[in-house]
């Protein structure tokens, strides 16, 4: 009974199947904008790969100071604490002092009245924006994604970042009007649908570092990616060297569970 | 039950004794796991994946448990509080990787596991039940990862629960209401949230509840083995204790080493990169995909373009998932054939690796957008499963003429042992 019954839903199933296949069109619907669309360019840093990772903290340092002076006029960081730059290779007395450089929403302590206060290192990096209306209204509509998981959250990751960060450019002669960047819009082939609210965030020379590297586009760029993978995971290095440890104590483990089936089977032939 | 010449329990030490005759526990470890436990002396590696399962799940629950102290189910702070877990809990990062590619692994032992069974005719009689148990184990694997999935409260957690509940509406005049129901609400938010950390905590419990029942299933006749010939006397057979306890003792030293290397080295290959953004209802990603282990269920779903009979093509796909995994439940009867194991099976071999192509084309189908050729050929996968199960395994187990076999396990080892004697003395 179960055959001849199962023989019939089978026969249902594959009988809507044919008729899916002949009733589907074999050619997509053309594409235009996959034609302009890039993939991303890679990036190597230091806390790439499981070969002896790890941070390169004066690029990490760079890049934190890009944020600080460009990226966080509209974009929040608001999973990272101050206390957490100490991976980064600052003393406590530069972490205070750092928070202290911001200041974070609070309450008067007397009226009960909305106020600001000095940041302290227990502090997170506090938000461009009270709310997502007003960050909408300051960007014409667009809202500034929060940055802290960025490097995490997008398909391609850091590659994705980077290439973004250095693929504006103006649109090409050949783009079809209707993908031409409308007003507030610019035109960046990384992006998926090739125009994006941002405008090109960075200029040549727009921050001045601290240790002489040249602040070309590029090199801030790679930088603020650097800093935007440790934001997104700075458990990253800790994970890989932990990760080895686990993994030889295992590979013992394995060779001596093996030896001993080997030894306790050694009389049963199998 | 067990056979006649399994080694009976005799404690020696009086404590034992004693707790021999007020709960007898050591006498039940003694005679499901230990020497009083016999098994076919042949078993090939593809019999750890049992076990391993096993230790998936107790590495699961552990795992979720540990978390289940530092996460909040609440839709305003899920996404926040698994961060927090990655970010501030002590080895928070290490128990969160862990738990998010153990799933991973456990399907990955579960579905070896599976075809293990078919490969060797595992679900044929006398071991019919603890196939049916094992497809009850395996839905319940299905909704407790599902709804684990949801609880960080990403992009994919949300546009997940919604496209799945959103299966039930297809079905006609009261799916609407079962999936507000299900959901507690119109689209998935707190309530929804909260009802799945419930049942995520619950199910594994279950799991194991039936664990216990499939073992118990399977210890009434013993296991099979890759001849599929019964035992027939002591010597087809070793005592579980030390020889299985050893082999799984390996087993469990690969299966982590390989989980180590995906936890700690790439532990979010597997997953989506959209679940890295917080749950949004008004923003839907380009490309909603599930987990690795439900794309060639998922495939399916979406090879049905055409609205046949009264159904549509909705409905066809819902009804179609739902059915290649339901006629599992009906293989012990599909397939008629005597013979167990495919190794004599030369026939039946040839459809089983063509399946094995199948499920592995309709996964990769599974996570490409709605587009050509994914399109055709996730519905010719689908043809294949449905005709593999339900037309040609019958027909086959019909026609099919059996190799000749050995008259008992210890003969198959022994001519094994004895060629392979000879091909060494021959290139000597």
């Amino acid at each position: 009974m179960v055959r001849p019954l199962g023989f019939l839903v089978g026969l249902g199933f594959i009988t809507a199947l044919v008729l899916a296949i002949f009733t589907t069109p074999l050619k997509n619907e053309p594409n235009v904008a996959h034609e302009f669309h890039k993939h991303p360019k890679h990036l190597k840093l230091a806390s790439d790969g499981v070969v002896l990772p790890h941070w390169d903290k004066a690029q990490l340092q760079r890049g934190m100071q890009v944020y600080k002076e460009v990226c966080s006029a509209c974009h929040s960081l608001h999973l990272v604490a101050f206390r957490d730059i100490a991976d980064l290779g600052y003393s406590e007395g530069q972490i205070k002092t750092f928070a202290k450089g911001f200041q974070v929403p609070s309450i008067n302590p007397d009226t009960g009245e909305p106020a600001t206060r000095d940041g302290l290192p227990s502090d997170y990096f506090p938000s461009p924006y009270a709310n997502e209306t007003a960050a909408r209204a300051a960007n014409n509509n667009a809202l500034p994604p929060d940055l802290s998981l960025i490097t995490k959250a997008r398909e391609g990751g850091k590659d994705y970042i980077y290439s973004l960060l250095t693929g504006f450019q103006s649109p090409p002669a050949n783009l079809p009007a209707e993908l031409k960047p409308g007003t507030g819009l610019h035109y960046n082939p990384y992006f998926a649908n090739l125009n994006l609210a941002m405008a090109p965030p960075l200029a040549p020379n727009q921050v001045t570092y601290a240790d002489g590297t040249k602040a070309t586009v590029d090199q801030m760029s790679k930088d603020v990616t650097a800093f935007l993978v440790w934001t997104a995971e700075p458990k990253l290095i800790k994970r890989i060297q932990v990760g080895y440890a686990v993994f030889f104590f295992l590979l013992i483990f394995t060779v001596l569970t093996y030896l001993s089936y080997r030894n306790i089977w050694a009389d049963k032939k199998h | 039950m067990s056979f006649p010449w399994a080694k009976p329990y005799e404690p020696t030490h009086p404590l034992m004794k004693w707790m021999d005759e007020k709960l007898p526990i050591p006498r039940l470890v003694y005679n499901a796991t230990g020497p009083g436990y016999p098994v076919p002396r042949n078993l090939n590696y593809f019999w750890n994946f049992g076990v391993l399962a096993g230790a998936a799940l107790m590495i699961q629950i552990i795992t979720g448990i540990v978390l289940a102290m530092h996460y909040a189910a609440n839709a305003s702070v899920a996404f926040n509080s698994v961060e927090h877990i990655m970010r501030d809990v002590n080895a928070g990062w290490f128990i969160r990787y862990a738990h998010m590619n153990g799933a991973s692994m456990f399907f990955i032992v579960v579905y070896l596991h599976i075809f293990r069974g078919l490969y060797y005719g595992s679900y044929k009689a006398p071991r019919e039940m603890v196939w049916l148990l094992g497809v009850v184990i395996f839905l319940l694997m299905m909704a407790t990862a599902f709804m684990g999935y949801v609880l960080p409260w990403g992009q994919m957690s949300f546009w997940g629960a919604q496209v799945i509940t959103g299966f039930f509406s297809a079905i006609p005049i009261v799916g609407e209401p079962v999936r507000e129901w299900l959901l507690g609400g119109f689209v998935p938010d707190n309530a929804t949230l909260n009802r799945f950390f419930s049942l995520h905590y619950l199910l594994p419990f279950v799991i194991l509840g039936v664990i216990i029942l499939h073992i118990w299933a399977l210890h009434i006749p013993g296991s099979s083995n890759p001849t599929g010939i019964e035992v027939k006397d002591e010597q087809d057979t070793v005592p579980f204790h030390p020889y299985y306890t050893a082999k799984d003792g390996f087993g469990v030293g690969v299966f982590l080493l390989v989980f180590v290397a995906l936890t700690f080295f790439s532990p979010n290959t597997l997953g989506h990169a959209d679940n890295y953004i917080p749950a949004n209802s008004l923003s839907t990603p380009a490309h909603i995909v599930p987990e690795w282990y439900f794309l060639p269920f998922y495939a399916i779903l979406k090879a049905f373009t055409f609205n046949f009979l009264w159904i549509d093509a909705k409905l066809w796909g819902v009804i179609a998932m739902f059915a290649s995994i339901a006629l599992l439940f009906f293989l012990p009867w599909l397939d008629s054939s005597p013979i167990k194991s495919s190794n004599y099976r030369p026939l039946y071999r040839i459809f089983f690796w063509i399946l094995v192509a199948d499920v592995l084309l309709l996964g990769w189908c599974g996570m490409q957008p709605a587009e050509q050729p994914w399109v055709i050929l996730s519905q010719l996968g689908a043809i294949y499963y449905f005709a593999h199960f339900l037309v040609i395994l019958p027909i086959v187990s019909r026609i099919e003429r059996p190799l000749p076999m050995p008259n008992s396990i210890t003969e198959a080892v022994l001519a094994k042992h004895a060629t392979d004697v000879k091909s060494v003395s021959a290139t000597a």
